[in-house]
């Protein structure tokens, strides 16, 4: 293990509002193109995992990167979203993917 | 990656990553890595997996408290309990309520808890599914058939990275003193994926009313 993990040494609470990176950078990327930009919370940490960013390029996936269960609202995310506003998202985010938002709506 | 493969025909000639995957197969054949057999045990057990195994843990949650409590906070060790091996992701149970209902999607490729429910469906993998079911889940729900009410929750799960996702689907009433067994009849693949309710007892009893 060289570097810790982003986010290792200062996690997002269960509970912070987060918001998603808003970039479109190429490669490999986990974080789907729909949630970018949206601001959820944090539902759950899942602990920190090698980088699939780096692994799909056979590198070492080192740093590793904190993973999170991040709740989003679907009548956030869809305005035109049909459904009742208690409706959630659950989406998997790395840390590196991620910023501190003021609030979440 | 197999994103494309469960649309082309079978007697089609192979598309690029057919026969990329069948010309690596050889090669490390004839270089001895593995042999035909290994590939054929293999194909086996991938195929030979069912949700069968998602319902016997289903079953189990339902008659045993304490087993529900261990499985919804680590699904490996539930699962181990049982004799079931873990395999290679952590797989995250989500339990459905009087007030929330829970779906797994994979909308990046099609991610799926495999040693519990076995291989995926084709819809699973397809970009209908997969892109409708963030953008408007109620309605693929209503196409399943599953009207869900709108005083329940519906929580979508995006399988996008290291997770894997199992639901656990509420008992169905009626069910009061039936085995495990019994009860594992009644958790179907759709039910574990959190497109359907599990079965209602009176519909099993009619389907075995009708095969018998």
């Amino acid at each position: 293990m060289s570097a810790q993990a982003f986010g290792a040494a200062d996690p997002f609470a269960v509970g912070a509002a987060v918001r998603v990176r808003l970039s479109w950078p190429p490669g490999h990327i986990r974080t789907p193109a729909y949630i970018r930009g949206h601001v959820g919370t944090v539902a759950a940490n899942l602990g920190a995992h090698p980088n699939p960013e780096e692994i799909a390029f056979r590198r070492s996936g080192q740093p590793g990167s904190v993973l999170y269960r991040v709740r989003f609202r679907q009548d956030v995310v869809w305005p035109d979203y049909r459904g009742p506003a208690s409706d959630t998202l659950d989406v998997e985010i790395y840390h590196h993917w991620l910023e501190a938002a003021g609030a979440a709506r | 990656m197999s994103d494309t493969h469960h649309d082309h025909p079978p007697d089609a000639p192979p598309t690029h990553y057919q026969r990329m995957e069948i010309a690596l197969r050889e090669i490390l054949m004839a270089k001895s890595v593995f042999t035909p057999d290994d590939v054929r045990r293999e194909v086996e057990a991938m195929e030979g997996r069912s949700a069968g195994t998602g319902a016997r843990l289903v079953a189990r949650a339902w008659v045993d408290p304490a087993f529900k409590a261990r499985l919804l906070d680590d699904a490996r060790l539930g699962a181990a309990e049982m004799g079931i091996p873990p395999g290679p992701y952590r797989v995250l149970v989500m339990e459905n309520t009087a007030t929330l209902h829970n779906m797994i999607v994979c909308t990046l490729c099609s991610c799926y808890p495999r040693v519990l429910l076995g291989l995926p469906p084709a819809w699973y993998k397809g970009t209908a599914y997969r892109s409708r079911a963030v953008r408007e889940p109620r309605a693929v729900l209503a196409e399943f058939g599953f009207a869900l009410a709108d005083d329940v929750a519906l929580r979508v799960h995006d399988s996008t990275a290291d997770m894997r996702y199992m639901v656990l689907p509420m008992r169905p009433a009626g069910t009061e003193g039936w085995s495990e067994e019994e009860l594992a009849r009644l958790v179907t693949r759709d039910s574990l994926i959190g497109v359907a309710p599990a079965l209602d007892p009176q519909a099993l009893g009619r389907a075995s009313d009708a095969a018998g």
